[in-house]
């Protein structure tokens, strides 16, 4: 990409120029985010897994919060024995990270006894912990939707005086929205909590089945792990029920391609005694499977399917019809089971000692242990957790358009939480002093600028790196989640014009018409027949892979979610492209070979 | 086993098995085997070394010749090399003993096709010595009564080519206790053809078969005219894990009304086609598979996919129909090769994470 014939290395960041238009993008991120002069020193690469649009400002959020509790959790809570944590900066709007290696073998053996312990707890009693984490996870969600966001109405309860409460509501303005922060901070802390140790269990099994069988796909590595039941399959299996609900209600003419959500839900209404019986199954699938997120969780436009309905909606004439026409099956869980099995032992069986199979059990078997916690803690967390989170902040933003601070809800998503706060401490003290905030003629003018820059910001194409190319690659998140490997960094210096390459991550080859989505706003967009080629996918997408004949992401690995559910509909995905959305356009005849992991435009 | 009673000199390879070499000769043996275990081999029959025992009775009746080449210094090549021609001019010269000519002409016409392939199979050939296989003749599309003769006595006078001689000099292996019987054999037109393990060459790996092929017969690729295309297919899932699409320049085939093989140069189109889809890999991968199961090691195979021209898609939709099977021998280089596990069980299941963890991943 860039070099000067010795070394070769990507662009160092102080070599990148603001993107035309968005010159003030600096003002949007606080100064910790900033590249400084001897970060040009070191590997970066851009997190376009979890951020593949440009930031807003509240959404830096996402990046904070995590980094700080994946750091805490490596670097000094499990004491990671070669790694610390994870740095992020943003230039452009775009979050790139790296990770801090450990090299002192000194320190590495310090690290490593600390480690083997706390790590050891762990190990040795993950379903217990886990089950208290979930019991913990959903206190939090629970706590985040119970927050209370005030109305500051004229005269305040009586029950401040009666029950002698003696603090007034404008307080509670400022230390709910403080409560929905913190609440997100533990919520990441308790994300991070069994995350790099699960990673790790996997990394270890991968890297064994890789040394027994040097030719063995990292897909089917992946297959002998996943898990059958795994909660991310539950929303599509409620939708799949409310397919056959609307069939044996009579009411499924209603679904059709393209339908819109607010109609149809009307229609229903009106639609007697089946209308009434598919909303009333509607209502229980939703809570709390339509938690779901329509992306990952990262930006505060992904919006859950019960705030927008426009997944489930795309899905289900898709669904009526299959069952109309007797062809909706469940998902097949006995005979995935089985073949997960039967891949397992056939590896097994072809190992050369008792010894090494007895190794296998161990570690195949801790995979299975910790896999529960791998699957599942995004729905929890990214989904659930954050969807809540999201729309408590939504209200905040409500209540200051209300006092005039912003034009509107949505725009508060265009400051950073400590902006939002002096924001909310501005009508805190106008409630108070009975006159008007001063914020409407500070931060609205902030808040268009912002978003014409953010505009501007999408027009920019992010280098994949930055900075000189590493001689090792240490973080097991950067490997398993990322799919950054020696390999990628080698494709991301030499990019090939004709092909597009990057994992193979579920077999076979087919060809069909590009769906390119760079928003997943989009996702109703998507066609029978069409290859879906994206930034990353979302679990919430499931339901549209029955639609699609084949997968292309620009990121991930073959543990990344798009990679799984290809596997489990047994069609062709290749991921971690690096910029296959950026080389291929909608409409163009693309061929995906998820054998070699690449894929090539024909037409 | 002992020769069956019956006809003397001709068997049907259906009536041979593993436990045969003694009388019919490796080659033979391992086809007959393969036949017997329900894989399919193209039809044919071996003239068992009974034959070649009467002719060298004829040739050499009290053995002094073969004694004589065995007393000859290993290193001394042009020595060594005009005995074995003056052998060999002697054996092709010999009159056919009475009944072989007759048996084999008939089992010939019962094939029912022109063309033939003339194989040597020598007793000692494909044993564990697997650098001494590949020594003796084999004739492709061989045609008439007097050419298939004629073939059936240059693959008995091959014993005796100048490197086989000079190999088993090198070895101390006599000449007395030599053997040959000779495999007449339906000739295959493949669309494509050859070689695959069911283990990878490249890295010893036991969970996949590698294939390598090119367009028409196995020949081109056995001699090193061709670049093959190869394919890795898991054997657990049938993945196709890799897959090395070559420029295949030519192809050897053979006309029916022809003579001998012809190499022709492939057109530009087909040169970097893919001699097999994905499902004919992994059709073959499982006949691999089948035959490694048989014998429980993993095999060195040669293969062939029938269809009439190199290059054209296939006639028959059943590709499990149309895969034959040339050769099978156990595969020895990896066998032979010691390996130290890959990991031993530890206290806890979580010690492995740990110990990984110590070091840079």
């Amino acid at each position: 990409m860039a070099g000067n014939g010795s070394a070769p290395r990507f662009p160092l960041p102080s070599e990148i120029t603001d993107a035309p238009g968005a010159e003030g993008w600096r003002s949007m991120y606080p100064y910790f985010t900033r590249f400084q002069p001897e970060d040009d020193q070191r590997f970066w690469f851009y997190n376009s897994m979890h951020f593949p649009e440009p930031m807003p400002a509240f959404d830096t959020i996402t990046a904070e919060v995590p980094y700080s509790a994946i750091g805490a959790n490596t670097a000094r809570v499990f004491v990671f024995p070669t790694t610390l944590g994870i740095e992020h900066r943003i230039v452009n709007g775009r979050v790139y990270i790296t990770a801090i290696p450990v090299t002192d073998p000194e320190e590495i053996g310090r690290r490593a006894e600390i480690f083997n312990e706390r790590a050891g707890y762990y190990f040795e009693n993950w379903d217990t912990l886990y089950q208290g984490w979930k019991t913990r996870i959903k206190g939090l969600i629970d706590e985040i939707s119970s927050v209370t966001v005030p109305e500051l109405p004229e005269i305040d309860d009586a029950r401040v005086v009666t029950e002698s409460l003696g603090v007034a509501q404008n307080h509670y303005v400022r230390e709910n929205f403080h409560r929905c922060i913190d609440l997100f901070s533990k919520m990441w802390h308790h994300h991070t909590e069994f995350l790099m140790l699960g990673y790790g269990a996997y990394v270890v099994f991968f890297q064994f089945c890789k040394q027994a069988f040097p030719e063995i796909s990292d897909q089917a590595v992946a297959r002998m792990v996943a898990g059958i039941d795994v909660i991310m399959y539950r929303p599509d299996d409620e939708l799949r029920n409310l397919a056959r609900v609307a069939v044996k209600a009579g009411v499924d003419d209603l679904f059709t391609e393209g339908c819109s959500p607010p109609e149809v839900l009307a229609a229903l209404a009106d639609r007697g005694e089946g209308g009434r019986q598919w909303l009333a199954a509607f209502e229980q699938a939703r809570e709390p499977w339509f938690n779901v997120s329509t992306g990952d969780g990262f930006y505060h436009h992904h919006r859950s399917w019960s705030d927008d309905l426009t997944v489930p909606f795309t899905a289900l004439p898709r669904y009526v019809a299959q069952v109309r026409d007797g062809l909706l099956a469940d998902r097949p869980t006995e005979a995935l089971r089985t073949e997960r099995d039967r891949i397992a032992a056939e590896y097994r069986d072809l190992l050369g000692t008792e010894e090494e199979q007895a190794a296998f059990d161990q570690m195949l078997g801790l995979c299975r242990v910790v896999f529960p916690y791998v699957e599942d803690h995004k729905f929890y967390c990214e989904h659930w957790f954050t969807t809540q989170f999201f729309n408590k902040i939504r209200e905040f933003g409500a209540l200051l358009a209300r006092f005039g601070v912003l034009d509107e809800a949505e725009d508060v998503f265009q400051l950073h939480h400590t902006e939002v706060d002096q924001a909310l401490s501005d009508v805190m003290l106008a409630w108070a002093a009975g006159g008007p905030p001063l914020g409407a003629a500070h931060f609205r003018p902030i808040v268009a600028e912002r978003k014409r820059i953010l505009a501007a910001l999408r027009d920019w194409s992010p280098p994949p790196a930055l900075g000189p190319v590493p001689e090792a690659l240490n973080d097991p998140a950067v490997h398993m989640l990322w799919g950054v490997t020696q390999q990628t960094i080698e494709a991301w210096l030499r990019p090939d014009e004709g092909e597009i390459r990057g994992c193979g991550a579920s077999s076979g080859i087919v060809e069909g018409p590009a769906r390119v989505l760079t928003d997943v706003n989009q996702i109703g967009e998507i066609r029978d027949g069409e290859i879906l080629v994206c930034p990353v996918t979302a679990p919430s997408w499931a339901p549209v892979f029955g639609k699609i004949k084949a997968a292309v992401s620009d990121i991930g690995g073959s543990m990344s979610h798009a990679a799984i559910v290809a596997r489990e509909y047994g069609m062709p995905a290749v991921v971690g492209t690096g910029d296959a959305t950026k080389r291929i356009r909608t409409g163009q005849r693309v061929r995906v070979d998820g054998d070699r992991g690449i894929v090539q435009v024909i037409g | 086993m002992t020769e069956p009673a019956g006809t003397r000199f001709v068997r049907g390879l259906a009536e041979v098995g593993a436990a045969d070499r003694a009388w019919a000769g490796g080659k033979a043996a391992a086809l007959g085997e393969l036949a017997r275990a329900g894989i399919p081999v193209p039809r044919g029959c071996v003239v068992t070394v009974a034959a070649f025992g009467l002719v060298m009775e004829a040739v050499d009746p009290s053995g002094a010749i073969r004694g004589a080449i065995g007393g000859l210094p290993p290193d001394d090549l042009p020595a060594l090399a005009r005995a074995a021609a003056d052998l060999r001019a002697r054996i092709t010269a010999a009159p056919l003993p009475p009944g072989v000519a007759a048996e084999i002409t008939a089992a010939y016409t019962e094939l029912g096709v022109a063309a033939v392939a003339v194989r040597s199979s020598a007793t000692m050939e494909d044993s564990a010595e697997a650098s001494f296989a590949g020594l003796q003749d084999t004739y492709l599309a061989v045609r008439g009564d007097d050419d298939v003769l004629g073939r059936v006595r240059s693959c008995w006078a091959s014993l005796f080519n100048d490197e086989s001689v000079a190999y088993r000099r090198r070895q101390g292996i006599g000449e007395g206790g030599l053997a040959m019987g000779v495999v007449v054999q339906r000739m295959v037109s493949p669309r494509a053809a050859g070689v695959m393990f069911t283990r990878s060459p490249v890295t010893g790996d036991r969970s996949v078969v590698a294939i390598e092929g090119t367009w028409g017969l196995g020949s081109a690729l056995v001699a090193g005219e061709v670049t093959p295309d190869s394919f890795t297919v898991s054997k657990v899932t049938g993945e196709i894990t890799g897959r090395r699409i070559s420029a295949k320049l030519r192809a050897h085939s053979f006309m029916p009304n022809g003579d001998g093989i012809t190499a022709q140069p492939m057109p530009t189109a087909l040169r970097r086609s893919p001699c097999l889809t994905d499902d004919e890999a992994r059709a073959l991968s499982l006949v691999g598979q089948r035959v490694e199961e048989h014998y429980g090691v993993p095999q060195d195979i040669e293969w062939a996919l029938l269809g009439d021209t190199p290059g054209c898609p296939a006639l028959h939709s059943d590709t499990a129909d149309r895969i034959v099977l040339l050769q099978s021998r156990p595969e020895t280089v990896w066998a032979a090769r010691d390996r130290s596990p890959v990991a031993t069980p530890k206290p806890r299941a979580g010690d492995h994470v740990l110990a990984r963890f110590r070091r840079p991943l």
